[in-house]
Parts: structure tokens; sequence; C-alpha cells
């Protein structure tokens, strides 16, 4: 240690605690745990009707199958059939209606998948089709929503639309996401004395999942455990979509009295999983020359699928960022939740929040396109005041929360003179006025994004931290770990709190019985929580810690010191260690439970109003693009990041999750493409059919930069900020980038929608009067 | 014949009987040795997080690590092989010793030491890809690095970190003690193994049978009628991953002598049933660097390393790549029966959708594509991700010329029907006419004669007629002077678009 601080401490680019494990194949998923050899495996057999009746269920020949050891109908779950996070409409097992192309109608539970494979088409199930509600389109021409419209306004926008200026309307479609984590859905289950049930599950939410498969089984929550060490990715896709293969391997290892586990297949999941919801923007904009908004009018139409699964506080956030970093004094937006025969639609990072943003950065690039300005100039006209404007002139935001802590004023000016963004801008105008057939384009976007869960409740965390008497510490926590590095950052702030080194300090999986009716790992909130909740333990003991040595030691507990692995206490000075071993014979509790909740939120969701979060992260990116007018294929040339993560506890992790977060943003925008049959069949089910980014994807010239001034104003853990979602809304400039390579084509704004695939592009070009081969209207 | 396969595995050799011939690698990895760091991401070998390395001696005596996507590779195909996984790169196996201390392998070092990797699952692919590279020595200069890892695919990290870890490896340095070890246990392990009899896999209800001969190959074929021949499995392990089909009998031509060989014969190159994409890359692209740049696309390392040419072409779908830039290239097939031998162009192969001209007892015995030198061949490859991905559409072109005059051409397109298929209207448009972009503008109006696609997943209709026209156009500006930069090609930068001059529009 040589006095120079402690190894893995805050604030230094510790690597992933995990890392070397996943380099040497020794981390262990839920699909790699040691099983029992007689561990049962589950298939679920799906529905291939979007909208049907059953009216036949002939199960027997499946049953009777090599291999076959049982089979699981919505006749078999002892207690409720629902695995829905909050409404109580998601059916574990189809019982009367199917309701979407890939829904669960029944379980084989087999001794090998080659057996369950084998036996699935011997299944007879008849069905009796119905008409099916699909897209956007479909549910809003049918009414077919999930609940009333919700209506979010300040100020009065209809009379300052109709007094502004200028006008303009229009209509963006955002395509949806498929969350692609690499490992798929999976859970284990093994069942214990007493009806008990201990899962081993790839969640984001073990409590969620402990409490619906306590529901399931028809027993209390305290009989089941649920424990989750780590994820293979999520990205929001294991928030609720963990329940269902959870369930059925309890249900299977119930029925059974053998351990069970459900692992879903790449195509199965695809399938079965809800995505990012698809959205369909209609706006109304008054403005005047300069480029002020005056008014906005937005219809946000989302498609949640079959059920609500968490569409209710994802249409919320798309809401809240339909202002993105923008004062605009009058506003409306209209909320229509569809319900269609599709997959349930889930949180996807960023949880509605990009959908809306991407509304208004739409529509602030169409003014400037009016104008004839650069958007640049649109966007920083209409910035909500700097964080040190006078309190009279803050801005409010439609929700009614006034933006208190605003630094894009300091992180636009300063990116735009990194990346040389005016000269760029000026070489690409005129590259682009030489006609030729390859385009380029540029952008530079703002994100403002709202930290906290709406949902009020749900900000709150525990921890447990026990000190042994060898002076190592046992860390847990109610947080998840999918790869975001929470675990690691937890670390450091115990470590940090008890001046130990990083390695001192275990960190285990996540477990129902440790820390109780924990929130889900969401929300970008992991560490500001968890993190609060760990510091909060590891200080009581060190509280205890203190007064115990300030009495043996004859001072004063404030006067005890914790510094670089050493306690000093009066005149005697010793090894963490030593002291922990002190405390242990004088009989001190070394363990504690920590508990967190974010102070000053509150939100009403009737009103769509309140301070539904506790503080803005705030980032900036500028993209260049080009594309091919002849075939619309593109790629990004160049991306330049400052993004603000407050005080950085780790900036090689956050520096990870920006760019990380970009690139997944970009491939949202570009390549990313859901396609359903006319038949609700989802046709993009693998990575053959559906692109995310690949290696040559990223942008070749890559700058990421941490915001240097950056600090929470708000007193969060360190003074950090959140930094799992914000960064994927980054990629907004690659979208407005691609739009301004296609403005040079003709004289219209490309009104161009997103994915932003080549097809997309090429269309578009035509359109706009380019160059290629006029084949009239076939 | 035997009964048993024996190959090498983390320097431990491996003899394995009674399995079903289509028990894949990752699933005996995983389930039988419960060697869980190969994972399985997709199943159908495009997220390369199974990868694990095959050393195979080359035809020339040298040694080749291949990545390979386990999940796709039955095991059957091993036989005589060496087969690393994550779990062996930190031992040199039997009789050498092991790296101390549990030291990680300089290709896991450097992932650790540049953050590469987050929530980990994808990483083991990773580090074998690099692997594979760094025994090599080649693929990791940086303009490589994209195309070594095009077939890993990694959700979290936005790939940055993980390059850097690529580029840091030093490829010429010479392999330290233990990795020198490591290679001296593999090769002496497969030396020891080595035979030439024919082996088959088999739980008495499906089998797999690696012939060695050109004479055992037929006699298995003949003996088993309705066998699937199988080369790479990058196809026919789908089959079974993805479609559940059973095949009862399966007969590979990779282990069959001189099938994996590329030959000069007569005015052709031929191209035998087990060369992979790989092996013929070199000779099929030279000169043509469009058709390089093409095969560079698809797929990815691992698919290359195990897919073959005949395959591709064999198994008849209208999305192959190398189907209609072979047809352009006025390649032919030749199929071989017990009672037949006998060439015919490409295209005539292609009937119908899943229609081929092959009859039931035949093979395709190769591929024979003409050695003259081709100028003006071009392959524009349109898909919505510019690596690792199936075309929308695929358009192959190559024109000769007299003075100004075009007195030949063959178009062909793939993704535009329900074959690989040439362009009869577009093509009579083209030949007699002068070398002026105005003959492409007519050919590329007479596409919609020749065409009528479909819409999917892919591409809508429209878009494809449009693309297919406007790639005609694109050849036109190639081929007379004007001709528009490419967006893709490996280590492509901005500035390669910014400094270069645009064509007309």
């Amino acid at each position: 240690m040589a006095g120079k601080g402690i190894a893995g401490d805050i604030r230094t680019a510790r690597e992933h605690d995990s890392a070397h494990k996943h380099v040497s194949g020794t981390a262990v998923y839920v699909d790699d745990i040691r099983v029992p050899d007689d561990t049962l495996v589950v298939l679920i057999g799906q529905s291939p009707h979007a909208h049907a009746r059953i009216t036949g269920i002939d199960l027997s020949a499946v049953a009777a199958a090599d291999g076959v050891v049982a089979v699981l109908t919505h006749a078999d779950i002892p207690g409720r059939n629902d695995c829905s996070p909050v409404y109580g409409d998601d059916p574990i097992l189809a019982e009367d209606v199917v309701s979407y192309a890939g829904q669960a109608v029944f379980a084989i539970v087999a001794e090998t998948m080659r057996a369950a494979r084998d036996a699935l088409p011997l299944a007879k199930i008849d069905y009796d089709p119905l008409a099916a509600v699909l897209t956007i389109e479909d549910a809003m021409r049918a009414g077919s929503w999930l609940g009333p419209s919700v209506t979010m306004e300040s100020g009065s926008p209809d009379s300052a639309l109709a007094g502004a200026p200028l006008h303009l309307s229009g209509r963006i479609e955002i395509g949806g996401q498929e969350h692609f984590y690499l490992e798929g859905q999976a859970a284990l289950a093994i069942p214990g004395e007493d009806g008990d049930m201990t899962l081993h599950c790839s969640t984001q939410h073990p409590s969620e999942i402990q409490h619906k498969a306590a529901d399931c089984l028809g027993v209390p929550n305290h009989a089941v455990t649920v424990e989750t060490r780590r994820m293979g990715g999520a990205f929001g896709g294991k928030e609720s979509q963990g329940s269902l293969p959870a369930l059925l391997a309890a249900l299977a290892a119930r029925r059974t009295g053998r351990p069970a586990k459900t692992v879903y297949d790449r195509d199965d999941d695809f399938m079965l999983t809800g995505k990012r919801h698809d959205f369909r923007i209609d706006y109304d904009v008054g403005f005047d020359s300069e480029g002020r908004i005056q008014a906005v009018l937005f219809e946000q139409a989302l498609r949640c699928g079959m059920s609500w699964d968490l569409s209710e506080a994802i249409a919320a956030r798309a809401m809240c960022h339909a202002d993105n970093a923008y004062h605009i004094p009058h506003m409306r937006v209209v909320s229509h939740r569809c319900r269609t025969h599709t997959q349930s639609n889930t949180a996807f990072r960023g949880f509605g929040g990009p959908q809306g943003m991407v509304g208004i950065e739409r529509v602030i690039d169409q003014v400037a396109h009016h104008l004839g300005l650069d958007p640049l100039v649109v966007r920083q006209r209409n910035f909500y005041p700097h964080k040190f404007s006078a309190g009279t002139v803050k801005g409010r935001t439609p929700y009614g929360q006034v933006v208190e802590d605003c630094i894009l004023q300091d992180i636009v000016p300063r990116l735009a003179a990194d990346a040389d963004y005016e000269a760029r801008r000026a070489e690409i105008e005129a590259f682009n006025r030489t006609g030729g057939m390859i385009r380029r384009g540029i952008a530079l976007t703002p994100v403002k994004f709202g930290i906290s869960f709406n949902t009020t409740f749900l900000n709150q965390a525990g921890a447990l931290v026990h000190v042994y008497s060898d002076g190592s510490v046992h860390l847990n926590h109610g947080g998840t770990e999918m790869g975001q590095g929470l675990n690691t950052k937890v670390a450091q702030i115990v470590a940090h709190e008890f001046q130990i080194d990083f390695d001192v300090v275990k960190i285990t999986a996540t477990n129902t019985g440790k820390v109780p009716n924990t929130s889900a790992t969401a929300a970008s909130s992991g560490t500001d929580l968890n993190g609060m909740a760990a510091q909060a333990a590891a200080r009581t003991i060190k509280s205890r810690m203190r007064e115990f040595l300030a009495e043996q030691h004859q001072c004063m507990p404030d006067s005890v010191t914790f510094a670089n692995g050493r306690v000093r206490a009066g005149g005697a000075q010793m090894s963490f260690a030593e002291a922990v071993k002190a405390c242990y014979l004088g009989r001190i509790s070394l363990s504690a439970t920590g508990f967190y909740a974010t102070p000053k939120i509150h939100w009403d969701k009737a009103r769509s109003c309140g301070r539904p979060f506790y503080y803005y992260a705030y980032g900036a990116a500028v993209t260049e693009v080009a594309t091919d007018l002849l075939t619309g294929e593109n790629r990004i040339l160049r991306t330049d990041i400052l993004h603000d993560v407050g005080r950085s506890l780790n900036p090689a992790i956050d520096i990870g999750q920006i760019e990380g977060g970009f690139v997944q943003g970009a491939g949202w925008l570009t390549t990313e493409e859901l396609v359903w049959d006319e038949a609700g069949r989802l046709r993009t089910h693998a990575p053959s059919t559906y692109k995310i980014p690949a290696c040559a994807d990223r942008p070749p010239v890559f700058n990421v930069a941490l915001f240097d001034d950056g600090e929470n104003t708000e007193d969060t853990i360190h003074k950090s900020k959140a930094v799992g979602e914000p960064p994927l809304m980054l990629a907004i400039s690659v979208l407005m980038a691609l739009s301004h390579a296609l403005e040079s084509v003709g004289d219209d704004y490309p009104m161009l929608d997103a994915p932003a695939t080549p097809e997309r592009l090429c269309l578009a070009a035509r359109r706009l009067g380019g160059p290629g081969i006029a084949l009239g209207d076939k | 014949m035997r009964d048993r396969i024996t190959f090498v595995l983390n320097n431990q050799v491996e003899q394995v009987s009674g399995l079903a011939g289509d028990t894949t690698l990752l699933n005996w990895l995983r389930q039988t040795k419960r060697l869980t760091g190969s994972k399985e991401g997709c199943g159908e070998g495009d997220c390369g997080a199974c990868t694990v390395v095959v050393a195979r001696r080359r035809a020339d005596g040298g040694m080749r690590w291949h990545p390979v996507n386990a999940c796709i590779q039955f095991m059957g195909m091993l036989e005589g092989a060496s087969v690393t996984t994550i779990e062996g790169l930190q031992s040199a196996g039997a009789g050498g010793g092991g790296l101390p201390d549990g030291q990680l392998h300089p290709c896991q070092q450097v992932m650790v030491g540049h953050h590469g990797s987050q929530c980990g699952f994808c990483t083991p692919g990773f580090v074998m890809s690099l692997f594979a590279a760094w025994c090599n020595g080649d693929g990791l200069a940086a303009p490589d690095i994209d195309t070594t890892l095009a077939g890993n695919l990694c959700r979290c990290t936005g790939y940055r970190p993980i390059v850097e870890a690529a580029a840091a490896l030093e490829v010429r340095a010479i392999p330290p003690q233990f990795e020198r070890q490591r290679r001296e246990i593999e090769a002496s392990l497969m030396a020891a193994i080595a035979h030439d009899e024919t082996v088959c896999l088999s739980d008495g209800r499906r089998s797999f049978t690696a012939p060695t001969s050109l004479e055992g190959f037929a006699q298995s074929y003949a003996q088993t009628p309705g066998a699937t021949i199988v080369s790479g499995a990058t196809d026919v392990g789908l089959w079974v991953t993805k479609q559940n089909r059973h095949l009862p009998n399966m007969i590979w031509t990779g282990r069959v002598r001189g099938f994996d060989r590329v030959e000069r014969s007569g005015a052709h190159w031929r191209i035998g049933p087990a060369v992979t994409h790989e092996t013929a890359m070199t000779t099929l692209a030279d000169g043509r660097p469009d058709l390089g740049e093409v095969m560079r696309r698809f797929g990815s390392t691992q698919v290359r390393a195990s897919g073959t040419v005949c395959g591709n072409i064999a198994n008849g779908s209208p999305i192959g790549d190398l189907p209609p830039m072979l047809i352009a290239l006025a390649a032919e097939i030749e199929l071989v029966g017990p009672a037949s031998n006998r060439r015919l162009p490409l295209e005539s192969f292609f009937i119908d959708y899943g229609r081929q001209d092959r009859e039931a007892d035949e093979f395709v015995a190769a591929i024979l594509v003409p050695v003259t030198p081709t100028p003006l061949f071009r392959a524009y490859k349109i898909s919505k991700r510019f690596d690792q991905d199936i075309s929308a559409v695929l358009g192959a072109f190559s024109v000769t010329v007299s003075g100004r005059r075009i007195t030949s051409a063959r178009v062909a397109f793939g993704g535009m029907a329900a074959t690989p298929k040439r362009a009869a209207a577009a093509e009579a448009a083209l030949t007699g006419a002068a070398l002026e972009i105005s003959a492409f503008e007519a050919a590329a109006a007479a596409l919609t004669a020749d065409f009528t696609p479909i819409s999917d997943m892919r591409a809508s209709a429209g878009y494809r007629l449009q693309v297919a026209a406007n790639l005609m156009l694109k050849y036109g500006l190639d081929v007379t002077g004007a001709p528009v930069p490419r967006l893709t090609g490996a280590g492509l930068s901005a500035h390669d678009l910014r400094a270069t001059p645009t064509g007309t529009g």
C-alpha cells in the first residue's frame, strides 16, 4: 500500500470484478451451473396464431413420447396463472385465448432438450382464429387501447400554437428493438423441503420472480429464494421477461420433484419476449423566424402488445422526454397505449425516453431545415436555462419539474469546438453540393435524461455487509449485475468506506434471502440506490467500530480514522484486520444492513405532473455519416461524445457504458429492423435476420470523453451520476446526420423514419429527386 | 472402418464412440465434458459466443488454427484435429505445464487490460477468435481486425475496447516458452493419432461417416440412399439445431483426399467439394477485388473457415452470394454419380426454389471457374449490415468490350428470384451497345422484365427492384470511368471518402 491509497478505490479505472473469469470461461451463468444428472429441461409450446380461441388441447402423444417426463398446461398451476409485473394480465400458460404468435400454451418437461424438441410437434391443439390487431395503425383505427389515453400539458398549447408566426407538422415512425442480450432467458429451479423452491435466474428483478413464483406455486414469499450471480446482458429485457421461464422451471420442479431448467433457444427468445416499443409520433409545432419554439403538440402512439407489462411507466417516460433538452413553454403530449396481438413490449434501455426524444429532435431538425439554419443553432436557442441562471429564469418541464441542473451550455460548445463541428459541417455541405452519389451528413444532438424510476416507491434499495473476524468483507445488495459494472462500483464504494483494498471485499450473488423486497436493477439507478445502501451499511459498522475503539483507546469516536488500510484511535494504530479482531473480541456486531430511499421525488400519475426525477444526466454527441444514394448503404464515419457522469466512480466503466450505449442506440436507428408478417408472426427471429451492430459498425473514429467539470448538484453517491441509459440516446445524432446527408438531395425535408435502413434511405433519396433509375410505379 | 473418432481436446487425446452422428461439438463440450466456458448465443453460427479453435494440417504441411462455431460443428468433423477451448488456454496439456498461478494467456490478458468485457458472455468467443489469429500470425493488423472479429457479436461494449485489445496483441513476437510448448505437444498428439481409415460415429439411429477416398465416399453414398452430404455444416448444422431435422445418415466430404484441392484444369480453376471459402478466396479473388470483398463480407471468419464453395451452391439457396458471382464469371458445375459425370453451366443447375438439376445419387464434385481474366467484373452486395449479413440483393456483372462496344454481357442477381438468376433482358440490352452510361440505364430499365422479386424480412419488392436497377447504373459508372466510392471495405476510413472525388449524379 505504501501510503499510496487503497487499491481499487472510487474514481479509479478498476477493471470489472469478473473480468478474469470472463476471459477464462469460468464466470458462471445460469446454464453453466453444475446441476445433478437428473435435472430436467423445460421447452415451451408456442401459439402459431396471433389471436385465436383454443378449442381443444390433446397432449397425450407428447406426454407419451420418449424422454418426456411431464407436460404442463394452465390447469397444472396450483396458484395464480400470471407472470405479469403489474397488472395481472400475462398468463403463464394460455387458457382459452392466445393473444400473440409465440405465446406459451404448454410446456414439455423432458430428460433432454432433444427429447423435448422431438415431442413438440406431437401436440394437437385446435385453434379457432380470431381477427388480429397487429400494428399501431390497426390499433388506432380499431380503437384498441390497453387503457385511456393520457395527456400532459403545460401553458396554453392551442392558443400559443395558433399565435406562433410559423408552423410545421409531420409524423415520424420509430421501430422497436430486440434486446439481443447474448445470454438468452434462463432459469434453474431446485426443489427443497417443505415445498420450498430455490431459483437461479438470469434476471434484473429477483424479488419480483420470488413473489410471482410464490403466487403461482401457492406458497408464501418466504418459501421461494431467488439468486442471481450475473446476467449475460439484459438491457431491460430481463426486468419482467425473466418471470415466465422461472415460473415454468419452478412448476416443473414442483411437479416432478426434480431440478428443472428453462433456457430459451435464441429463436424462442425472439418469439416469446417483448421488445422496445415501436412508436408513431405526430406533431404540430409553432415557432418564430429565429427558430424559437413556442408550442408543440405531440401525439405519441406506442405499440404495447397483448398486455400492459411495463408499458404504462414506459409511456410516461416517453412523455417526460418529449421535451428533451428544450424549454418549450406551451406543450401538450397525448399518449395512446395501443393494444395489439403481438409480443408484450417491455423495458429497454431508456424505457420510452429514447422514442420521446427522437420526436422532439425531429421537430427541431425540421424547423431548422425550414428556416435554413444550422440545427445546432436552433437547438441552442431552445435549451433549458443553465443551472446558474437566476431562479426566475429557470425552465420548467411540461410535467412541472424545475430544471435546476442544466449544463448543456457548458457541454455543447466544448464538444462542438473539440469536434470542429462548424468547419466540418461547412466542408460537408460543400462536398454535397458537388452532387456526387455519396452524400455526407453531420449532426450534434444533446441528451437530458431524468434519473429515478417514474414510479416513486421503486426508488429504494437495501444492502447487507458482514465484516468477518479476519477483516475480510462480504458485500451483498439488492442490485443485479448484467455487465454494467454495478458490483464493481458498489465494492469500490465499500472499499473506500472501510479504506481497504478492493480485493478484500467479496462480491456475492444477489439473493432474496439476504436483501428482501428489492426493486429491479433498472432506470440507470443501480449504483445510485445500491451504492448508497451499501455505504450506509458500511458506515453503520464503522460507527460501531469507532465507538468501541474510542473507548478502548480513550479518544473521541469522531477522531478514530480509517485510511489506507489502517485504523487510528487515540495513540494507537493498527491494520483494518486488527481493528476488526479487536471489535470482535469486544463483542461488537460486525454485520449491518443499509437502506436508501431517494429524497425529494413525487409523481402524480393521473395528472402527469410532479418531480419524478431526482436529477438529470446530460451529454451530447456529434456524428458524421456517409450514404450512397444509389443503394442507401450508409455508415458512421466519426463520433465525438462529451458526457456528464457527475464525478465518476469508475471512468473505465463509465466510458464503457457510454460507448456501448451509443453503439446499441445506433443499431436501433439504423440496421436493427423487426419485421412481422401479415399473420403477425415475427420474421426476424435470429441473428441471421436481425442485425445488431457488428465490430465494423462502430464509429471508426470514436472520441469519447467524460465531462471533466461534472458534479451532481444533488447529494448522490460521491456526487456521481447514473450512466446506464442516457448514452443510448446520443445515437440520435446518427439518425439526424443521415437526414442531413439526404437534405442535400432536394428541397424537401427528408422525413426519415427509423430504423434508417439502406432501403429507407435509398427510397427516400429517390422520393427527394435523387439519382437512380426511374422504374415508374412498379 | 472405425466406429469411433479420435481427436485432441485441450492437448489431451479424446476417443468418442456411440454418439448420435448429429451431435454438435458445443453440446458435447457443455453437457458431456461440462466445459461450459463456450457459450451458446444463437445456435446457428452467427454470434460467435461458442467459438473454439480447431487446428488442422494444411496440404502444404503447415498448421492452421481455424476459429470454428462449435454450435454447428458435428463431432465427426473433428477426426484427427485438435480442438482448443477457452478452458485450454492456460495449460499446455498432456506432459506440459500450465501458466504459473493461474496467469492469463496474452489473448485473455489484453481483454482484461482494455476493459474488453462487460457482461462477459460473448467474451470467451472473442478470446478464441483472437487466439486463432494470434496462432496463425495474421488478422491482427489494424485494417484486418474488424474482419477477424466480424463473426463475434458483442451487445455491451460497442467493440472499441475489444479492437484495441486485439491491436495490442503482438503477433509477430516469438511465442513465449509456454505457447511454444503447447504447440509442440499439439503437433505431436495430432501426429500420433493420424490414420487413414474411414470413421463412422453413430448411436445406431443417426450416423456420421467420414470417408477418406473418393471410392470410399462414392461407396458410402451408394450404400446409404438419401444420405445427406455435409461439407462445412454451416447450413446443414442449422437443419439440426434450428429445424430439429433428423438426418439418419450424413457423409462428410472434409476428410476425402483431394476434395480440399483447388487446381488448374485446362481453362478452369477446379474447386473441389471440400474447399472452404477461406481457401478458395485467394484464387477466386485474384484480379477480382469485388469478389474478394463480397467473400470477406459474407459469413464470417468462422463460417469461411468451415463453409465450402460447393456447399454454398449445392444447397440451392436463392440468396447465396457465390452463385450469382460465379454465374457472371461463366462458371460450370461438375456432377458425379454412379452412372454419370457431367458438366453444366452453373445457371442451369438452379431450376426453381429448392430444386436443382442433381439426381438423387449425384454429388457436386467440383465448381469450375474460367481462368480468363475479367477486368470488367464487378459485384455489389446489398444488406442491412455490411459484415456477416445475408444479402437482400447481390448483383454481379461482367462485360467484355471491343473498342468502345460491349461484345458480351453476363449479369446475375441473387435475392431477386427463387434462384440465383441471369438477367437475360438486361444482358440483351447491353450486348452490342456502345460502352456508355446510356447502355446501362437501358439495361437497368430492362430488369423489370427479368425479375419480379418478393417482399420479405430483408427487403421489400420495390426496393429490390430499385436497388437492382441502381446497381446496374452503378456498374455502368464503374466501367465508364466515373466510379462511385465504396462504403464497404475492411479498414475503410472517413478519410477515404473525403479525399476521393465522387462520381457525377
